[in-house]
Formats: C-alpha cells, structure tokens, sequence
C-alpha cells in the first residue's frame, strides 16, 4: 500500500486535473480546438462562395456591392434553363424508379432467415456503392455507345437507366433499416385480426414503412441531382445537368454565375438532407 | 382416435411449400432492382472486362480482335522503332501520385477528423445532434460545388492571396491551384466528412469510465488516449481511413478541377484513353486495375467493421 | 406413454381446440424439434394454461393454434373442424402478444377495432364494440390516445380489448403479464380471470410463472423439452406431480428416498410407514417420493412414532412463514416450512441442536421416475 501512496512522478501528478478546471474524462487537450477549426474551414468556403453569388462585380473576390444580377443572369440563360430542368426531371425520374425497386427488393431481403441467393441479392444491390465511379462511367460509355449505334435511340432513357441503377444502394438503406427496427409481431397482430395479406401490406406496413420510404427517396434525389461523372460519360450532346454544364464552364472564364447556380443547388441540397433527416428520425 | 390422426397433411408439408413460395417471392420482388442494376452498373463492368482484352480502334472504341495490348500498356510501354517494352514512365508517376496524395489526403483527415469526431460525441445529448448534422450536411451537398468552393479560395486572384497581398505577406500571388497541393486540399476537404462518421460512431460507443480508470490509475492524458481510447477507437478509425482512402484513389472531379490537365491522378488518366488517347482497351484495363485496388481496400474495410461488431 | 387424460363422451364434445399429434421441427443445421407429439384437448369455456421453463414449446404450442406457424405433423381441430391449413386471418382465434403488438400509428379506439374493420364489419357495430371493449378494459378515458402514450398496464389492457373485441371463440395468451411489475400483474391475473368468465370464452394462456399457473387456470399443462409432462387440475398438479420435474418447478419440494411396498412407502430416513398411491407403472421397490416443506412440522425433543430424527442446519425468517433447513437421520436434506402465524417458529431450537419432523398423514407423493 505504501507504494501507491501519492504520485510521485510529474507524469502522474498532471493525470490528477488540468489546472484551473474540473476534471472531465471527456475532454482531450487542443481536441475541441481542432474540432472548431474543422468546422471553419468545412463551412467558410462555401459561405464564401455564396457571399460571392450577391456581388454586383464580375469578379469573384472584389466585393462590390449587393446584387442579384448573377441569379438573373442564370435565370435567363437558356442552357442554364434546360439543365436545371433536365437535372430534377432525371433526378425525380431515378429516384421515383429506384426507391420503389429498393422498396421491393428491401421487403424482400430482410426479416427472414438466409434463403438461396440472399447474398448474392445483397451483394449486387449493393454493387454501385463498391465501384469508383470514374470505372462504372466508362463501362457505361462502353456498352452505350454500342447500344445507341445499334438502335438509333438517344434519348435520356441511358442518363435515366444509369441515375437509378446507382440511386437504388442509396434508397435501398434506409428502407431496410426502417424494416428491420420495425416490430414483426405488428404484422402478425394484424393478420391474427383478420386482415388479408393485402390489408396487412396497405394498414401496417407501407404506414410504418413510409418515413424509411420517403428517406430512401430525398436521398436517392440529392444523390442523382449531385452526380457529375456518371452523367457527363453517358449524356448525348444537348443532355447537359446542371453539374456537368458547371464543369463545361469551369474551363472558361469564371463569373459570379457559377456561385448563382451552386449556392441555388446548396439550398436545394440542404432542404433534402434536413427533410431526409426529418424523415429518417420521424418516428412520433 | 387413430382414423382423425390419419394425418390430414404429410408430414412438413406445409412448411415446406410455404417456404418455396415465400422464396420465389422474395425473388421475384428483388428482380426489378437486379434487373436495373445488372443493366446499368454491373453488366457494363463485365462488357469492360472483353473490351480490356481487344485492340483499339483507329478513332476510339475497339476493333474486334483478341489483344493483351491494354493491359501490357498499363505498367509497360513500347518502343514505335524497335518495339522493346519499357516501364511506362507516365503511368507511373500518375499511379504514385494517386496512391501519395490519397494516403496525405487519408492523414490529413485522420488528423482533424478525430479530434473533430470526438469533439461532436462528447457534447451533451441535446447538443449533439446539431453538430452531428453540420458536418453530414456538407457530406450531402454537391462535390463539385465544393471543389468549385476550394477553388475560389486558392485561385491566383482567390480570397487568400488576397489576404495574404493586403497585409503584405506576399508581393505576388501564390499559384496554388493546377498543384498537387491543390488536389490534396480539395480532397482533404470533401473527404472529411467519411472520416469523422465512422470515428464519431466508434467514440460514442467508449465506455468513458475506462478513461477514467485509468486516469485514476495514473495515466496522464496522452497515456490514456494512445493505451485506452485509441485502441478501442481503432475499428473506427480504420473504417474511417479506408473510406477516405477509397473515393481519393478513384477520385475524379477534384483533381480535374483543381489539377488541371497536368496533375493527373487515376481517375483522370482512364477519362484520357477514352477522349484523346483513343485508346479504349488500354482504358477498360486501367479501369479494372482501379477497381481491383479498391476491392482490396474494401476487403480491409470489411474486416476492420467486423472485428468492430465482434468487440461491440 | 399417453399423458392426455381419458375424457369421456360428454367431455368430448365440450372440446373447442383439439391438438392431434402435433410435432413442430424447425428447420436447419441443428434441427430443433420444438413439439414432440402433442396432443391436448382444451375445453370450451376453459382457462387453460400452459406452464414451463423457457424453451419448453408451450410459445411454439400457442404459435401453432394462432396459426402463425404450421405444424410440421399433426392435425389440429377446432370445434371439430380441421383449421392447420387456414391462415391467421381466417382462423376464430386471437392473440395477446407478449409485447402487446400495438399498432403504433394508429389510437386506442382503432387499435380496438381494427379486428371488426377487418371483418368488414358495419362502422356502427364497430364503435359500438369498441367502447363496450373500453368500458370492459375500464379504459374509456383514453379512447383516442396514441398508444404510444400509455403505460405498461394501459397498453395491457388494450392490447386485451383489441383481442376480445371480434369475439373470438379461443383467446391467446401469450406471456402477457411478463412486462408488468408485480403488483400490477396480481391486479391483472384477477382482472383477465374476470373477463374470461364475463365473456365466456375459451382462454390459452402461457406462462413460465408457477405461481400465476395455479391462480388463474382451470387447467395446467407442464410441459418440458416440446413434450407435455402432466395435465390437470392445479390442485391436481401441485399435490399430485407425476414426475420430479414437475414437483420441482412448481412450488418448493423434498425428494426423499423410500422404498414401496404394497401400497405403503417407508422412508429410508425412518419414521414409519405412510399411505400412498402409487402412480400406475410403479412397481414395489425403491422409489423418489415428494413431500412439501409446508406438510412437514419442526419441534425440539426426540422422535416418537411417526416422527423423523433430524438436525438443525439453519433458520430463515421470512415474514408469514421460517423455514428450517434440516439434515435428517440418512443424511439427506429436508426443509420444512411453518406459518408464523400459529407461532411454530418461535419455540425452535437452534442451529446445530437436535430436532424432530412430522410428515402430514398423505403428504407424501410417489414420483414416476
């Protein structure tokens, strides 16, 4: 006992506390000093940016004043027009697609016990996620540019085709984490009640399901919306999104307009993550 | 009693058929999710697996005759006079700097992600959630807006060189954009959040009364940091790391925009042979070799997330 | 060995669930036969238990009947008619889950109601039932709460109006008391034994709770590793276990060993000869008997008659009653329990000192293993 009387070492002494504050297990010294600065540096550059979007200069340090003539001018170029519309129709076309095929494939992979194939459904649905992007892309160059040679066609079936194939992952997950927090007995209830298979599916499920479901959807949408690479190897010319038209731009002079046109994607962005939030923790 | 027992079903009978059938369902609702992802992920990968092994065409695609050309040209390059195959140069530098700045990319985020990660899992439980939530939304939010964020900043005419020219630090702009410094930061930024996740998840798991057992053992803070927490950390650390390590390897949009057409990384020498290097086999070889590299990584990850929920 | 009780013609047709021959393998590498060749008939208007240690099948049993899970051999009737091929929804029969299996989404009132809704029934009748279901439950004041809001008992209560509601002809139950603290499952094993005889209806109940077996049931099933031990009465089951297993899960017990002979047993820690009927397959010979701690008493002094030697090991108090533990003349160990209220624990002696047992006259059980 003697040994372990006081610490005698410098090193043990400076265990006991921090001076000047009470001991907390919790804190680490500079930790929350870093962890502010990462914050800084996450968010100063795009709230410089969207500073930027507001400036009356064409130049995009100088600040010159407060102006929407940046907003205005995206608003009226035509191209910019026809990405904007071609980005939420994409997006709204593959993430419709992709959370009902993820809505049917996470019903039928969870709450059972392993069947032939389980695996190998689990492992393809979740095949996008496990590729570089740039290497899915150029595979769809490949097949692609053989099959609009071979058919003639070359309508935005391909942008929509390739969006959905790797929105389905992103729907897929919250959907079946949904399921599988969720309480089979519910169902079991309902059936031991007298309803149908169908009344259970309509009056129990898809109720319950449906905060999972419409997560599934806000984050397959943000994640076609915000996909460039895919897109710019499978567009036909003329098939520009937003994204890839602001890549164009990027090899040419820059003005206050590109800020216009991300700060509108930023807001738009972070709407769907907050709702997908909203969603994926609304369970009262 | 024994003719009611005349059993009215064989013995297993129904369970067996209801297990057929609720397997043949099951498939049937996953096929149009399959079916998609066969067509326009998976299935194109294998197409890329023959055209690795075909001859280039003279204006891009392929022409239809079996060659190992591509693949020999990823690492190889040979000679046009005599033929003779030497290490290609340029493809190597190119891999080297993919794999440097993706391991600088995974430290640096290693280094802020951490301290960033246990700071959000040790506020109190109210406050948690919105720091949770400040650093997943950037997460969400478009990579190229972000990267286009980055470059504004480190432009010649950027915000920083006009900090650092007003308050006369500098006399000429730094060129800090078309460099691989450039490149490492913009990753570094957009990647940040695929750190923080994991060592979040990993932190708040810590039973922190084993910090305090061994302050209250005489460990000093840093002793208890590198012998406690960040052993039972590591799982989430390495996850964390490895989630970093893999979109950086592949990485496309950031070093084209913030590399220019100098500063190559993978993803950008495979875009090249399908736009001015025509040369597609050559393309779909590297693009396997990428993806073969990311396989290996993900094997690691897997084995790092499950020895985690072994531990757990 | 055939456990099912002969049952008379009369009785017979009383019965509403018929268990024949049911066996229950689940598939998989380790085939689990969860049911063994059950068969039980449960009479109309009965509160039939099913009673055993966790594992044992009775949940798999119930499962069977609801029509969650079909019989991997077997028949099973109800009212007669063969109902192992129609489904949950099709079957007379509703469940009190363990968890109550609340539809989270949806009030108080339409949980009730649900069953009726589902059966089509007319919006009138339905509102009809379910506020003579919430004034039945003694809940009509929280009607169109979110059932999320109640509390373990509320959600108890509703979960049984929600069964009863659709009027089945057989009410499951479930472990439906397990989540329930003490006092409040005392309150519900009264309440649940009223509604059955209000309402009529047969009621299964599984529980691995001895003591709530014996209150409630008309009948008990024992049953142990997917077999069905005993059936009877309580009274039956607890005075006259058939096998060790049963005597030890219910109620506390002494297993002594005795010897029979022509229908009396002498223990082989003395004390005489007593009275016995021995179940049928007991030859004379050495057999296990089974005497309860509270037919047994304790005094000072030295054996006469009928009486045992022992000696004291150690006194518990334990508020109505003390139980002295004991090693009796052949070195086996005996407890012995006595109500405090006839003041038998006051004059004992002391631990270590000498000591005498008396054994009630029929307190002593042959067992059958």
């Amino acid at each position: 006992m003697a040994e372990t009387s006081l610490p005698a070492t410098p090193e043990s002494a400076a265990a006991a506390a921090p001076r000047g504050r009470a001991y907390n297990a919790r804190t680490l010294p500079g930790f929350a000093t870093v962890a502010i600065c990462a914050f800084v540096i996450i968010y100063a550059p795009i709230i410089i940016l969207v500073v930027f979007s507001f400036n009356a200069g064409t130049t995009l340090a100088i600040w010159e004043g407060f102006s929407l003539r940046w907003y205005a001018q995206a608003a009226a170029n035509e191209q910019v027009q026809g990405a904007a519309i071609r980005s939420l129709y994409l997006a709204g076309s593959a993430a419709t697609i992709a959370t009902v095929a993820a809505t049917m494939a996470a019903l039928a992979t969870t709450r059972t016990r392993r069947f032939p194939g389980r695996t190998m459904i689990y492992a393809l649905i979740n095949q996008p996620l496990m590729v570089p992007e740039i290497v899915t892309a150029v595979a769809l160059l490949i097949v692609f540019a053989w099959v609009k040679v071979a058919t003639g066609h070359n309508s935005m079936i391909y942008l929509i085709a390739a969006h959905t194939a790797f929105c389905i992952p992103f729907a897929y997950l919250p959907i079946r984490a949904r399921l599988e927090t969720m309480d089979m007995t519910l169902e079991v209830a309902a059936s031991d009640l007298y309803a149908s298979k169908k009344q259970v599916f309509t009056k129990i499920t898809l109720p319950l399901l449906m905060p999972g479901i419409i997560a599934g959807y806000m984050l397959a949408f943000v994640i076609s919306l915000d996909d460039v690479v895919i897109t710019e190897f499978v567009k036909s010319a003329g098939q520009d999104t937003l994204p890839t038209y602001m890549l164009g731009q990027l090899r040419r002079v820059v003005t206050p307009e590109v800020n216009a046109i991300s700060t509108v994607i930023l807001l738009a962005g972070a709407i769907l993550v907050s709702l997908f939030f909203w969603f994926s923790r609304g369970r009262e | 009693m024994s003719d009611a027992t005349a059993s009215p079903t064989a013995p297993g009978e129904l369970e067996a058929e209801a297990l057929r059938q609720d397997h043949r369902t099951r498939w049937l609702m996953s096929l149009p999710a399959i079916a998609i992802i066969l067509c326009a992920a998976a299935g194109p990968l294998m197409v890329m697996v023959v055209y690795s092994f075909l001859a280039p065409g003279d204006y891009g695609n392929v022409k239809w005759e079996f060659s190992t050309e591509g693949w020999v040209s990823v690492l190889l390059q040979r000679d046009i006079f005599d033929g003779t195959l030497a290490w290609a140069d340029a493809h190597l530098s190119i891999f080297w700097r993919s794999l440097s700045l993706s391991l600088i990319t995974t430290v640096v985020t290693l280094l802020i992600g951490v301290p960033t990660a246990w700071f959000i899992a040790t506020r109190p439980d109210g406050k948690r959630e919105f720091w949770l939530f400040l650093i997943t939304v950037p997460f969400w939010t478009n990579l190229l807006v972000r990267t286009i964020a980055i470059q504004e900043l480190i432009r010649a005419e950027g915000v920083i060189n006009l900090i650092l020219l007003k308050i006369g630090l500098i006399q000429e702009p730094i060129q800090m954009m078309f460099t691989n410094f450039a490149i490492g930061f913009g990753m570094s930024y957009v990647y940040l959040p695929l750190m923080v996740l994991p060592v979040y998840a990993a932190v708040e798991k810590l039973d922190f009364r084993l910090v305090e057992a061994a302050h209250d053992l005489y460990a000093s803070r840093w002793k208890a940091f590198r012998l406690i927490i960040l052993p039972l950390i590591k799982p989430g650390v390495i996850a964390g790391s490895i989630l970093v390590f893999i979109p950086s390897l592949g990485a496309y949009v950031t070093p084209r925009v913030l590399g220019g057409g100098k500063n190559l990384m993978f993803g950008n020498l495979i875009e090249l042979q399908f736009g001015q290097g025509r040369n597609w086999p050559l393309g779909a070889a590297l693009s396997l070799t990428l993806m073969v590299a990311v396989m290996i990584a993900l094997i690691f990850y897997v084995r790092a997330t499950s020895r985690e929920t072994h531990n757990g | 060995m055939d456990m099912s009780t002969p049952v008379s013609e009369a009785a017979e047709a009383q019965v509403a669930i018929d268990v024949d021959r049911v066996s229950k393998i689940f598939p998989g590498e380790d085939a689990v036969r969860a049911l063994d060749d059950v068969s039980v008939g449960i009479r109309r208007n009965e509160f039939f238990t099913l009673l055993g240690p966790s594992g044992c099948g009775k949940t798999t049993l119930l499962r069977i009947i609801a029509g969650f899970e079909p019989p991997t051999m077997g028949a099973l009737r109800l009212d007669g008619t063969d109902i192992s091929r129609l489904a949950p929804d099709q079957r007379p029969i509703n469940t009190v889950f363990q968890n109550y299996a609340l539809f989270p989404h949806m009030s108080v009132a339409r949980n009730i109601g649900f069953g009726l809704e589902m059966l089509g029934k007319p919006k009138r009748e339905v509102n009809e039932t379910v506020d003579r279901m919430l004034k039945l439950v003694q809940m009509e004041a929280l009607k169109s709460r979110k059932t999320s809001a109640l509390s373990g008992g509320q959600q108890q209560r509703v979960a049984l109006a929600r069964a009863l509601a659709p009027h089945p002809r057989v009410l499951l139950l479930d472990e439906p008391l397990s989540a329930l603290d003490l006092k409040l499952r005392k309150e519900m094993q009264i309440e649940l034994k009223r509604l059955q005889s209000e309402t009529g209806i047969t009621f299964i109940f599984v529980t691995h709770d001895q003591e709530e077996a014996l209150t409630m049931s008309d009948r008990i099933a024992v049953m142990r590793d997917g077999r069905i031990l005993q059936i009877g009465s309580p009274r039956d089951i607890y005075q006259r276990p058939a096998e060790r297993f049963v005597a030890n899960f219910i109620g506390e017990s002494n297993f002594l060993d005795a010897t029979l002979s022509a229908g009396h047993v002498t223990l082989k820690a003395g004390g005489g000869a007593f009275a016995v009927t021995a179940p049928p397959g007991v030859a004379d010979g050495p057999v296990s008997v089974l005497v309860r701690p509270e037919h047994a008493a304790v005094r000072a002094g030295s054996p006469a008659g009928d009486e045992l030697p022992a000696t004291i090991r150690n006194v518990v108090y334990s508020g109505d009653a003390t139980t002295i533990h004991l090693e009796l003349g052949s070195g086996e160990l005996f407890k012995a329990k006595m109500s405090n209220s006839t003041g038998g624990g006051a004059t004992l002696p002391s631990q270590g000192e000498p000591a005498v047992v008396t054994i009630a006259p029929g307190a002593v059980t042959v067992l059958k293993d």
